[in-house]
């Protein structure tokens, strides 16, 4: 049985090595956890997983896994939860409303239920007659007025067991696959720094040592000094107007709020595609322009350029002369695309848009192929591997955001 | 291996999921990483798990400049180049330059010691790389010496990572590792309960729910942690504040007394500012 739940949880996208599943067992074998479901789902994530952002990942292949197993380790328990749930409303409720409980069912169906909800409810909820959550008149949540009501994380911690801890989906928001929003955008700051700095190895200053020694009178004296930190510039081109304004929004905060960490930090507007004009406010994107041969004669190619942009648009407005929703462009998109990229070696295109809407839509595909590829899902991962593909260049994707380098990178 | 169990200390409040993790690393000779919200006593974790199993505790605090061979020993070349040109008996031996790192000094002990890693993140990127042999195998080779040191016994390992830096997949393999949640209100406390025991219970539930209201701002920089409540509510039993002050209904006030404990930051003041001046219009 577990065996399979180790090539479950690896088929999940979770990264775990036989090692660790060996460490797992002797950890069983040691008698560490008692035979307790929870128990028992600790020691498996303690064990298996080491990164929170794999949480959320690990408690949906443990639940679908042991769904139904609960019983299982129920069984051998003295603990029975229906039990105590019995307990609990025999106090709270009266002869007359215990006898209604049993009229619906009865206490099993009203446990299959909670777990059904639970399933199927995201994110917190209050008031109504269906979902768990507070003040409302569902059998499930605190505060309710239904006389089967079951009171949830009110009372003793005790209760809170009736939500598996594993079907709550605490770390959804620790799960690197999700968009980025305020929520997660310190983690992409983190990230971003880690791109920008490496290390903080300290060198030695032979004149320094030198001098310091000889007016020691030949006795030696050592000088160190700081390494020189990576120094990026970065161009930021991002798409405004329309659905992207909020992502394009978080996209200037992230990145201004790391521009301490960047040499020189630039960034451009344009509207779905990039042609021969961009502008830098977009309160005035009409009357100040700036020339795109200008900005690629006036930033150098070791300027790394990020675009942000959901790159949805008619085909038209990159392959056709005159596409362009806004002005009449005398050459496509396409050209200008191409002369950009020629330009700067180093360049990535970060995609709101979720990655399994991309073959879907022609003109997500053309700028894709326009960038040779790298482009990437604006999500802590992307970000992460967005700016990985900066940094080094060309490298292998793996699944999980692991690289290995391609056999011709120097670096 | 010892059959030493935690089961949480008179000034600590441990959930079962975190003295599932201590005890598992301890039976199984593991080292423990542990990761999590600033201050929601990380660090604190180990001082209060070799004080209840009353273990000898060796801390290694690492820095960006960190090495791990500095956790081993060092071999002090410089003063010994020094004490030649000024013609030193002890010279002679190189004992006497190598200076013992946390590491060895916790393999060296008498009886079973804890061992603090704290802050593994904030050194260079291959630095848990270079401790992979030392923490699978708890021993290690003297270069300059030609000695072996082992482990007399394997020492209990607790590792502490802020997420600056990804640690490597090696590395991690070798660990157990847990997330220290921030606490819900209950676990929060019980904390605080256990700090303070003689608190009012009116001043606790006013004190809890306006930090969990700050804590609950959006866009905050920093939330402020189970340490920050601590700090405050020191402070708010130092100024003596009682518990009506707390609710604020003084409109006047917009923002809850001693606030610097909890918020860390001119911006994050700024904006808790706004948004409860907000909430007042939209209430009234």
């Amino acid at each position: 049985m577990l065996v399979r739940f180790f090539n479950d949880l690896r088929a999940g996208g979770v990264p775990v090595t036989l090692p660790e599943f060996l460490s797992l067992l002797e950890a069983l074998e040691a008698r560490v956890a008692s035979l307790s479901a929870e128990e028992f789902y600790y020691l498996a994530r303690m064990a298996m997983v080491k990164d929170e952002r794999h949480f959320d990942r690990f408690d949906r292949v443990f639940a679908e896994h042991f769904e139904g197993a609960e019983k299982l380790f129920e069984k051998l328990t003295a603990e029975l939860p229906p039990e105590w749930l019995k307990q609990l409303t025999e106090r709270l409720m009266s002869e007359e409303e215990r006898r209604r409980v049993e009229s619906l069912g009865g206490w099993d169906k009203l446990l299959e239920t909670l777990r059904e909800r639970l399933r199927e409810q995201r994110g917190r909820h209050e008031g109504g007659n269906k979902w768990i959550g507070t003040a409302g008149t569902s059998p499930f949540g605190n505060q309710g007025f239904n006389p089967e009501g079951v009171r949830m994380g009110q009372e003793s911690s005790r209760h809170r067991r009736a939500v598996k801890v594993w079907e709550a989906r605490d770390y959804r928001n620790l799960d690197d696959g999700v968009t980025l929003g305020t929520r997660n955008l310190k983690m992409a700051l983190r990230r971003l720094r880690r791109f920008a700095r490496e290390g903080a190895a300290e060198e030695l200053d032979l004149d320094g040592t030198i001098d310091a020694t000889a007016r020691n009178a030949g006795l030696l004296d050592l000088k160190l000094v700081p390494e020189r930190r990576n120094a990026v510039k970065l161009l930021l081109l991002l798409d405004v107007g329309g659905s992207m304004d909020p992502h394009v929004k978080a996209c200037e905060e992230l990145f201004s709020a790391a521009r301490a960490e960047f040499k020189h930090l630039e960034y451009f507007y344009f509207h779905n595609f990039p042609y021969e004009r961009l502008w830098k406010d977009n309160r005035r994107r009409f009357s100040v322009m700036t020339d795109t041969l200008g900005v690629l004669r006036t930033f150098n190619p070791d300027y790394r350029v990020l675009f942000v942009g959901d790159a949805t648009m008619s085909p038209y407005e990159i392959e056709q002369p005159g596409g362009s929703v806004e002005h009449w462009n005398a050459e496509s998109g396409r050209v200008w695309m191409t002369r950009i990229a020629a330009h700067f070696p180093r360049l990535v295109w970060l995609n709101p848009e979720p990655v399994d809407r991309w073959a879907w839509t022609m003109s997500i595909e053309i700028t894709r192929e326009l960038v040779d590829g790298r482009m990437f899902p604006l999500t802590l991962d992307g970000l992460d591997r967005a700016m990985r593909e900066l940094k080094h260049g060309r490298r292998i994707y793996s699944r999980h955001g692991t690289t290995d380098r391609a056999p011709t990178d120097a670096r | 291996m010892s059959a030493a169990r935690f089961s949480g200390t008179d000034s600590y409040v441990a959930t079962p999921d975190l003295l599932m993790a201590v005890n598992a690393a301890i039976t199984l000779g593991r080292p423990l990483l542990i990761k999590g919200e600033p201050g929601t006593g990380k660090t604190q974790l180990a001082l209060e798990i070799a004080r209840a199993l009353e273990r000898p505790l060796f801390e290694w605090h690492i820095k960006s400049t960190s090495k791990a061979q500095q956790g081993l020993y060092e071999y002090d070349a410089v003063s010994r180049l020094r004490d030649s040109q000024l013609g030193e008996e002890k010279v002679r031996e190189i004992r006497n330059y190598i200076v013992k790192g946390s590491l060895w000094e916790a393999f060296e002990s008498q009886v079973q010691p804890v061992l603090l890693i704290d802050e593994i993140d904030k050194a260079d990127i291959e630095f848990p790389n270079d401790l992979l042999r030392e923490l699978d195998r708890m021993e290690f080779y003297v270069n300059e010496t030609r000695e072996l040191v082992k482990a007399r016994h394997r020492p209990v390992i607790l590792i502490t990572s802020n997420n600056e830096k990804e640690l490597p997949d090696a590395f991690l393999r070798r660990c157990f590792f847990h997330y220290i949640r921030f606490p819900d209100a209950d676990t929060l406390e019980k904390i605080v309960r256990v700090h303070y025991p003689d608190l009012k219970s009116e001043l606790l539930r006013e004190a809890l729910t306006t930090f969990f209201n700050v804590r609950e701002t959006p866009g905050l920089r920093k939330k402020p942690s189970t340490s920050e409540l601590l700090d405050w509510i020191k402070l708010l039993l130092a100024e003596d504040i009682s518990p009506e002050a707390l609710r604020g209904d003084d409109p006047k006030k917009l923002i809850p007394v001693l606030h610097g404990a909890l918020l860390k930051n001119e911006q994050d003041v700024h904006l808790f500012e706004q948004l409860v001046f907000l909430n007042r219009r939209a209430g009234r």
